[in-house]
């Protein structure tokens, strides 16, 4: 039995917009609204270079990454050929305008998936 | 009961003809409309649908035949398309709408069709010359011919090419290959004719004699004589001379191949007659694509307009009923491996035109460049053809070359600093080269992309590999690789390029279409002009919504959501999603006040690299989005706009207050300009320059608009960029005051505000519409000049700095805050 948890309501998310949905453990959750009010969530990364897709375009049922532009189906994950790979979906429910996200999900998946390093963390030592 | 309901009968499509063009379009149709056919193919050729082009290679044994095949066997059961290979069709019934075929046993096959299509290729053209017929004569346009050459190299010793054309040459160059002595029997005076001028095709002839090929040029042909055996053993010419050939290709030309149709009674003439829908104008049931349809004229025999006719048809057929096809433009390059040729446009020249040559017949290399007026019209190239698909670029767009003449022959590489480091073939290349330095693509990566994917044209080489997307500077390279890997020839584009996939309109018809309709949101701009998809898509969301608020300035409603995220969280993305804050620094002159606060900042909210830009300002790098809009607070600091398509930086050097060579004020002329011009959007990024003296220390000759200051007065100079391929600012004009330099260069920009296209640099703007535009509504029409200083100053008026005034930027704050679940 799925255990539904209350995310926020449907007007919370911009149309043609996203939220993000923090996560104790993990990348954060991106909940998209395209125009047609259907509610979609998706991990926070693209498969591509592990950016953001909360911050992206959304048209359609797709949204276009804010990094290098892959364009990534909002129902399955999957990026738009000829690019290849595939982000992490949650399931989503919308009832009387209040959307729902599966709690096991929230908590247990694609937990392992992390962003990109920057900055001077990620600087190799060039000489001692 | 069976509630189900029965879907429609599908419509029968009857394609006659199983070719390149022919099974594109069925490939498009299947892409719009997987269901909406029952579909039939007749092929006359007992194959699936193979690479034409590539027979050459074929023929030299370069490639393997079932390398070439482009949709195999199981692509026609898996699309559920009914293949009937090796049967010609014989009669079409228009009133029945029933097609007959029949095989070479005498097999028969009907099938009905609701829509036909005829792409029945060309036939080869022959000689009516006595002994046309006789075994060992043959055209070159198939397997069939292509295999009875491979045999008869293996047999016999001398062959006989009639037709010094392109296709002439191939076989040749691929006979010779295969051992056979050849010579090529061509009328004209030099070979190819039709695509070389003299010097070029004179160089062609030698190069192709040192491999051992003969000539028999300005000769006429007047019968192919018997041997013993009955097979052909001579040629004989109209002076009586002979050469001895046991094989005969004849490559004098194609004809489309109009037979069918005109028994079935369709108008023809050079080809069955279209509309730009690819319409018969007789039937409209009746569709034809490819070398037998005559559009506007033309019956085009190279694969990229055959691909945007398939296009163009395959939208009809799937009912969209929208895109129409225009004609194209035709290039040419020669698949002789080691002869490097290209051709396009008017290269003969002559009265009325002026010719830039440069000749090294001993070095292998001949460059002619044709120019009528201040336009390249026509260019020839043997021997180095890397930049040829940058004059074939200039010639479609018909610019004007007057700024680059000089440099023109020299090519592309030379214009700016950057290009392809100095590669100009690549067949020369190791496969691990990099042939894309911006996105650093290797050659290899290239070849195994266009073999694995069936790539043929430079656009989907651009799509899948990204390689010459970027800057373009190897597009030449590109192309070459494209050339020798898929015979891919790269001719046509339109010359109109649409915004993107979601609609037909060029960015110039959108901008003209919101200013004359008044179109006031990106909604209203796409139901006017009938975009395809409902909300478009990250190309022409963000377009659309620069026209808008350009073009009706507190008018047009700004739409955060049609912005990319940078200008939408006003900061700019890194790679781990963290953003990059730059406050503005009026000229780039700072306090200790700002520097303290800045300090405090870095401090409080652990931004781990703090760096100093190019433009004078200071870049906090790895900001959390949470953290933004207290950062920004508690900096206090302007938005420095380093994150959008809008006026940037003002870099400055000190100038006449402290500098003892200086001028000028630069540093206070530089405030003024960023004062008046701050929070101005435009097509993108725009940098301004102010240098107190001509030694010029703030590089104001590789900014948009860059200003030095020298005794009496300010030089302006416009349109330069530091950016991808560097280039130099032009002068534009020598002004007297501060007033002054405020308005003209206010003048220029609200200018290329109003008509740059999106995404559009100063430089690139500049190239399109020339630099006596400019001066003509900038500098000649002094009303119009105040005129357009006004408008950018109404724009301006009263605009909010992102960072403090959230509501009137419609910076919506919810992005700031991920959604808490209890």
């Amino acid at each position: 039995m799925t255990t539904w948890k209350t995310i926020c309501r449907v007007e919370d998310i911009p149309v043609l917009g996203a939220r993000r949905v923090a996560r104790e453990q993990g990348l954060d959750v991106a909940v998209f609204r395209n125009d047609a009010d259907e509610v979609f969530a998706l991990l926070d990364r693209c498969p591509h270079k592990g950016g953001p897709l909360s911050q992206g375009i959304v048209f359609g049922q797709q949204v276009a990454c804010p990094l290098h532009n892959w364009t990534i189906g909002l129902c399955d994950g999957m990026a738009h050929a000829p690019d290849e790979g595939c982000t992490p979906r949650f399931a989503v429910k919308v009832e009387a305008g209040v959307v729902h996200l599966d709690a096991d999900e929230l908590a247990g998946h694609a937990t392992d998936l992390a962003r990109p390093i920057a900055g001077p963390v990620s600087r190799k030592t060039v000489c001692a | 009961m069976d509630m189900r309901v029965t879907p429609r009968q599908k419509m029968k499509l009857v394609m006659v003809g199983n070719g390149m063009a022919g099974v594109r379009a069925l490939e498009e149709l299947l892409k719009l409309a997987p269901d909406l056919y029952e579909i039939t193919v007749f092929g006359a050729e007992p194959h699936p649908n193979y690479n034409r082009i590539l027979l050459s290679p074929v023929l030299a044994g370069e490639q393997t035949l079932d390398e070439i095949v482009l949709n195999g066997w199981t692509w026609y059961q898996d699309n559920g398309i009914t293949l009937h290979a090796g049967y010609k069709v014989t009669q079409v019934d228009r009133v029945h709408r029933t097609v007959s075929a029949t095989n070479a046993q005498g097999e028969t096959v009907q099938a009905d069709y609701d829509r036909l299509i005829l792409a029945t290729g060309s036939n080869p053209f022959i000689l009516p010359l006595p002994g046309h017929e006789l075994p060992g004569v043959l055209a070159y346009r198939d397997i069939a011919d292509t295999q009875a050459m491979i045999d008869a190299a293996a047999q016999y010793q001398h062959a006989v090419v009639i037709g010094g054309g392109l296709l002439g040459l191939e076989a040749a160059n691929g006979l010779m290959k295969r051992g056979m002595q050849v010579t090529v029997v061509h009328v004209g005076e030099w070979l190819m004719e039709r695509q070389l001028d003299k010097v070029a095709g004179q160089m062609l002839q030698a190069s192709l004699e040192a491999r051992g090929m003969q000539f028999r040029m300005g000769a006429q042909t007047s019968a192919l004589m018997a041997g013993e055996d009955g097979r052909v053993a001579k040629v004989e010419f109209k002076d009586g001379s002979h050469v001895p050939a046991d094989l005969v290709v004849m490559a004098v030309g194609i004809r489309p191949n109009t037979q069918l149709a005109e028994s079935m009674g369709l108008h023809v003439n050079r080809g069955i007659v279209v509309t730009d829908t690819l319409q018969t104008v007789t039937d409209p049931r009746i569709w034809a694509v490819g070398e037998c349809a005559a559009h506007r004229g033309i019956a085009y025999g190279l694969v990229a307009p055959l691909f945007e006719q398939g296009k163009v048809l395959a939208n009809h057929l799937a009912e969209f009923g929208i895109g129409r096809y225009l004609g194209s433009q035709t290039s040419t390059k020669l698949k002789v491996t080691g002869i490097d040729l290209f051709s396009a446009g008017d290269f003969m020249g002559g009265e009325g035109f002026e010719e830039i040559v440069m000749s090294d017949p001993a070095g292998g290399v001949y460059k002619k460049l044709v120019l009528k007026g201040e336009q390249l019209v026509g260019a020839c190239l043997y021997g180095d053809t890397v930049d040829g698909s940058w004059y074939f670029k200039l010639l479609r767009e018909g610019r004007s070359v007057a700024d680059i003449r000089d440099k023109l022959m020299f090519g592309e590489s030379n214009i700016g600093d950057v290009g392809h480091q100095g590669q100009s073939k690549a067949a020369a290349m190791a496969d691990s080269d990099e042939v894309c330095g911006c996105n650093g693509v290797t050659k290899g990566a290239i070849c195994k992309s266009i073999k694995d994917k069936g790539l043929f044209t430079l656009d989907e080489v651009r799509k899948h590999t990204k390689a010459s997307a970027s800057c373009g500077s190897c597009t030449g390279l590109v192309e070459q690789i494209l050339m020798f890997t898929a015979g891919g020839d790269y001719s046509a584009t339109p010359k109109m390029k649409p915004i993107c996939g979601c609609t037909s309109h060029g960015h110039q018809a959108v901008r003209d279409a919101i200013r004359e309709h008044k179109l006031l949101s990106v909604g209203a701009v796409f139901r006017f002009m009938e975009w395809r998809t409902p909300n478009g898509c990250a190309s022409c969301r963000p377009a659309v919504n620069y026209y808008l608020i350009s073009t009706w300035p507190k008018e047009a409603q700004d739409d955060p959501q049609s912005r990319f995220i940078n200008e939408r969280s006003h900061a700019n993305i890194q790679k781990d999603g963290t953003y990059s804050v730059i406050p503005r620094m009026w000229g780039g002159e700072t306090t200790a006040d700002e520097l303290r606060r800045i300090a405090d900042v870095v401090d409080k909210y652990q931004i781990p690299t703090v760096k100093v830009t190019g433009g004078q300002r200071i870049d906090l790098l790895g900001v959390k989005k949470e953290d933004l809009v207290n950062v920004w607070k508690d900096i206090g600091m302007p938005c420095g706009h380093a994150y959008a398509k809008a006026l940037r930086t003002v870099k400055t050097c000190v100038g006449s207050e402290w500098c003892r060579m200086g001028t000028q004020d630069s540093t206070q002329m530089g405030k003024d300009l960023e004062k008046a011009m701050w929070r101005m959007y435009a097509p993108h990024k725009v940098k301004f320059a102010v240098s107190g003296c001509p030694r010029n220390c703030a590089e104001a000759g590789i900014k948009d608009v860059g200003i030095i200051g020298v005794d009496s007065g300010w030089e302006m100079v416009i349109g330069g960029n530091g950016g991808i391929k560097t280039e130099v600012a032009e002068f534009f004009v020598k002004l007297k005051t501060a007033e002054e330099v405020l308005e003209y260069t206010g003048a220029f920009m609200q200018l290329y505000r109003e008509e740059g296209w999106y995404l559009e640099r100063t430089v690139h703007y500049l190239h399109r519409v020339g630099m006596a535009h400019i001066k003509k509504k900038v500098l000649e029409d002094e009303a119009n000049r105040k005129a357009l200083w006004a408008r950018l100053q109404h724009a301006l008026d009263g605009e909010p700095d992102p960072w403090f005034e959230f509501n009137k930027a419609r910076v919506d704050t919810r992005q700031f805050e991920p959604v808490t679940t209890a």
